[in-house]
């Protein structure tokens, strides 16, 4: 039994997932709470430097061919046992395709109780408390974390990736792992996204065009604010019907319905058979020169100046921040 | 094994056309002279695999089957041409199209936007998907306060609000000039909010006729529970539903579109209608007010009641005019029909409305003011065009 | 092929959501009942499986207001048997209670494949596939948007962020968590459920004993606070730009 905190860190292809770190910097913060420490876990084959920012305090790496890419069923049957030999004061997951096909799991299996959808924790003096977010982010749900040991998903959007990186490698124990026969789940391969034709819907980064935009030449500052960004651009009718933007593209009651991070709509009014379609969004950013346009009714931040005038120097500056 | 399923196919084919007689006047498409008329006067006959007169002509060889594995029949929006300008009065709109949509529906074969429409009208009563509960919301803080039923129990009038003139922000407009114009009036009138759902009608015409019963007995409870003398509308469908089809389902009522409901009160509206409009207006005869119903002066005689109106008519007027394509299901077939055609009745009728140099395109069908405003968009001499319904016109006349 | 789908209805997002007098839970006054979007494609994949491989799907459901509704609904589509599950469910049971109770039933059925909905919205104790698959001892992989059955082997599709997609081979029989079926969720006219409601009759299994250890305890639940209208940023390009840049920042966009 110990007061330490595991995080379950994500990496696909050989990249860490942002969500180990937001996980990193959730668990500095009930570190504080239970007095143990920050334990990063990495499953992985030769994958030891993946570790090097993990603002963690010790990170235990189990290296096997079989744990080189993420399979549900090698990476249960490490755990199950670290988990169990251990008992750390709490486990984070991510609620993602990774972490959701462990944690349900180990809960059923170690007898621990588990907690979902978090968004943030907390630590007053020892007690260690958790907020999630359900029901489409329109309730919150908070509680204390069960002792001694709970298993928590969480949600991206409580923590910045920053907030659990670090420049200094943290120390790193190398577990032995278990043999790994008979497993029932192996990985075929991997099948790269297109880059023909995107799903917007799946899309979590949408830079929007609508009737603002007024001829097709001016669609190419959007492309290039959504390269800068590293989304995707898409459009209400009036652009999707003239022909500049693919059918694939349109967002709308006749088209798609999207539900990305962050939908930086310009030049849309927000009329209702598009409204309904981005309602699903985190976050939407309008830019448009009608401060009556009922995208404001819907907007987490808008602004009414001009697009052609804003948009070029918006791009200019995300570049900066990128690189700088 | 390949005859037998030849075999099935001509006698579902066979099945099928006996089913069409059902519907009234139905057994006049055994009369069908194969003159095409239907097919060309149809807005999107061009680009049916299978146009009405063909439909018939394959239904005569036992093949529908190759009807059903196509999807052109969405392009049809019920407006009612074909069933006008036959020579031999066959109901195709209604006896052939409704009946090849039902076969549709019942074989999967939807496009999702109207799925999603069918949907929508099920679970919450409205095709747009919202809360039932906020169905009265247009009504609230307005002066003087819109009469719910179910406070009210009787009145003279049931105001049969709609989907649409409900709950889309821009046609919520044309509700609140008429409420407007009610009160007046002096009318003694209520509105059953939240207790109303869908009149079912494009739903109907769109191939879910259960849907359609469904809605249709919810209201009918609702009518069922006050006392009134008749029920008037904005909305052309809703006329529809209420005047030819409720009745069949034992729902009856009298009941009129607003232009008549306010045709009848000419010399009372008349001197409260003081304000001058100097414009040239064109009227567009919404589709299942004119064509279906042969309601055309009417709304034209309310225009005229505002001093300076200069009344102009398109080119298509009256009985042949062009639907917004909004009816029977048009308008949740939008994106589907716009894949298949690239063009949209509302902008070739946005066009015409500008041949004849209109200031104001006036209309009478919620279905129609996002319609042609959209299309209006697209339309860069159409800048200036302005589309008010009858209702917001001289509720500004007041 | 033998083919269950454990479904379950939440709380429909379109009425407006209420905290209880106690504050620790939803309101369910106002509250309508729809069912688990991933679990419709749930269905709609168990329907495919049969189409294409042959046998038989069940659907599996605990008892809730519409409950019977919705199965009515999927055995029109052309599910073969739906299955209510009735004890004390109410709406705060979680998906360990609901877990059990499906393990109990699914055991004695010998399903070659489990199929349920990825996650639902209202999940505060994970999500019920995963804790199923673990109480019926089979393996679990979830976010599934394609399945294929042969010889006893799923060969699924597994969803990444970024439109990365990893294809898994998974030994039957197994439960897999739906994000989306191969195709859209079909639709069926109103004529074809009152049908079923005719000819179709739900199976009802009772549940004893509801269990819900494992889930958090709930201290507060409340809304969080909605503006009414964007905060609007004012000033020069440049400083609206600097502030539009920073709110990506917050977001974690870079």
């Amino acid at each position: 039994m110990s007061q330490d905190i595991f995080v379950i860190t994500e990496h696909l292809q050989g990249h860490v997932s942002d969500i180990s770190y937001v996980m990193l910097a959730a668990a500095r913060v009930l570190s504080k709470g239970s007095g143990g420490k920050v334990i990063a876990i990495l499953l992985g084959n030769e994958a030891k430097s993946l570790s090097d920012n993990f603002a963690a305090d010790e990170v235990f790496y189990l290296d096997h061919p079989k744990l080189a890419e993420f399979t549900p069923d090698a990476y249960n049957a490490v755990l199950g046992g670290l988990i169990g030999n251990h008992s750390p004061r709490a486990v984070l997951f991510g609620d993602t395709s990774i972490g959701g096909d462990l944690a349900g799991k180990l809960s059923a299996r170690l007898n621990l109780p588990l907690i979902s959808h978090c968004l943030k924790v907390y630590a007053e003096g020892s007690v260690l408390k958790f907020t999630s977010q359900i029901c489409g982010g329109k309730i919150m749900a908070e509680g204390d974390l069960p002792e001694p040991t709970v298993l928590v998903m969480m949600v991206p959007g409580g923590y910045k990736p920053e907030e659990g990186q670090s420049e200094q490698p943290p120390k790193v124990t190398a577990i032995p792992v278990p043999g790994l026969e008979d497993l029932r789940i192996t990985l075929t391969q991997y099948i790269e996204p297109e880059t023909g034709d995107v799903d917007i819907s799946k899309e979590p980064l949408l830079i929007a065009i609508g009737r603002g935009i007024q001829t097709e030449d001016n669609i190419e500052l959007a492309q290039e604010l959504a390269d800068a960004i590293g989304g995707v651009v898409c459009g209400s009718r009036p652009v999707v019907d003239q022909g500049w933007l693919q059918a694939s593209r349109l967002v709308g009651k006749s088209g798609k319905a999207v539900k990305p991070k962050i939908y930086l709509a310009m030049g849309i009014s927000g009329a209702p058979e598009h409204a309904e379609a981005i309602t699903g969004s985190n976050m939407i950013i309008a830019i448009n020169m009608d401060s009556t346009a009922p995208i404001f009714n819907i907007a987490k931040y808008g602004t009414t100046a001009d697009l052609f005038d804003l948009v070029p120097v918006l791009t200019e500056q995300v570049k900066a921040a990128k690189n700088g | 094994m390949a005859n037998s399923k030849i075999t099935q196919d001509i006698e579902m084919s066979k099945s099928f056309f006996q089913s069409l007689f059902e519907v009234s006047e139905g057994e006049r498409i055994k009369n069908c002279i194969q003159c095409a008329s239907c097919s060309g006067v149809c807005p999107f006959g061009h680009l049916m695999v299978f146009p009405p007169g063909n439909m018939i002509a394959h239904l005569r060889a036992d093949m529908f089957n190759k009807l059903l594995a196509t999807d052109t029949i969405w392009l049809c929006i019920s407006c009612y041409a074909c069933t006008q300008i036959c020579p031999q009065k066959i109901p195709i709109t209604a006896g052939l199209m409704t009946r090849t949509k039902e076969e549709l529906v019942l074989a999967g074969n939807v496009p999702s936007e109207l799925q999603q429409a069918f949907e929508n009208s099920q679970r919450y009563g409205n095709v747009m998907g919202q809360s039932p509960r906020k169905r009265g919301e247009w009504a609230e803080g307005i002066e003087p306060k819109i009469p719910l039923m179910i406070n009210k129990k009787s009145a003279e009038v049931l105001w049969f609000v709609g989907d649409y003139p409900s709950y889309h922000p821009r046609v919520a407009s044309t509700s609140r000039s008429f409420a407007k114009l009610l009160s007046v009036l002096g009318i003694d009138y209520g509105i059953l909010g939240p207790e109303e759902v869908s009149d079912g009608d494009s739903q109907r015409l769109a191939g879910e006729k259960g849907l359609f019963e469904m809605l249709a007995d919810k209201n009918g409870k609702a009518f069922a529970k006050y006392e009134f003398s008749k029920i008037i509308t904005t909305d052309p469908h809703s006329y529809n539903a209420l005047k030819n089809v409720y009745p069949e389902l034992g729902i009856s009522y009298p009941v009129q579109h607003y232009s008549q409901f306010l045709s009848e009160r000419i010399d009372q509206l008349k001197p409260l209608i003081k304000q001058e409009l100097k414009a040239r207006i064109t009227y567009h005869d919404p589709c299942y007010l004119g064509r279906v119903n042969n309601v055309y002066e009417e709304p034209r005689n309310l225009l005229t009641l505002i001093p300076g109106v200069e009344l102009v008519e398109m080119v298509h007027n009256h009985g042949s005019s062009l639907c917004c394509g909004g009816g029977g299901g048009g308008m949740w077939l939008d994106g589907f029909q716009w894949e298949k055609a690239h063009a949209r009745t509302s902008e070739w009728r946005i066009n015409e409305a500008l041949q004849v140099e209109a200031d104001v395109l006036a209309i009478a069908c919620p279905y129609e003011a996002p319609r042609f405003e959209d299309a209006a968009k697209m339309n860069p001499k159409a800048a200036k065009l302005v589309v008010k319904d009858i209702l917001e016109l001289l509720a500004e006349a007041l | 092929m033998n083919i269950i789908v454990a479904i379950k209805l939440v709380p429909d997002l379109v009425e407006e959501l209420s905290i209880d007098a106690d504050g620790t839970a939803l309101d369910t006054t106002w509250m309508r009942l729809i069912i688990n979007e991933f679990d419709d494609h749930a269905i709609e994949q168990g329907i495919l499986l049969k189409e294409s491989n042959g046998g038989q799907v069940t659907v599996i459901a605990p008892d809730a207001e519409g409950i019977d509704d919705m199965l009515f609904t999927a055995a029109a589509k052309g599910v073969d048997r739906v299955i209510k599950l009735t004890g004390n469910f109410g709406t705060t049971t979680n998906n360990h209670a609901l877990g059990r109770a499906l393990a109990a039933v699914i055991d004695t059925m010998q399903p070659d494949i489990v199929l349920t909905g990825v996650q639902a919205h209202n999940d505060l104790d994970g999500p019920t596939g995963p804790l199923l698959a673990e109480f019926i001892k089979r393996p679990y992989v979830g976010y599934v948007a394609g399945v294929k059955v042969d010889g006893g082997k799923a060969q699924i599709r597994k969803e990444y962020p970024g439109g990365l997609v990893a294809d898994m081979e998974v030994t039957l029989p197994a439960v897999l968590g739906i994000q989306a079926a191969e195709k859209p969720p079909r639709y069926v006219p109103i004529s074809k459920v009152r049908q079923a409601m005719k000819t179709t009759t739900i199976e009802e299994q009772e549940i004893q004993e509801l269990t819900p250890e494992g889930g958090p305890t709930i201290s507060r639940m409340f809304q969080p606070e909605a503006a009414e209208r964007a905060t609007m940023i004012e000033g020069s390009e440049d400083e609206i730009a600097s502030r539009i840049v920073a709110i990506l920042k917050e977001q974690g966009v870079f």
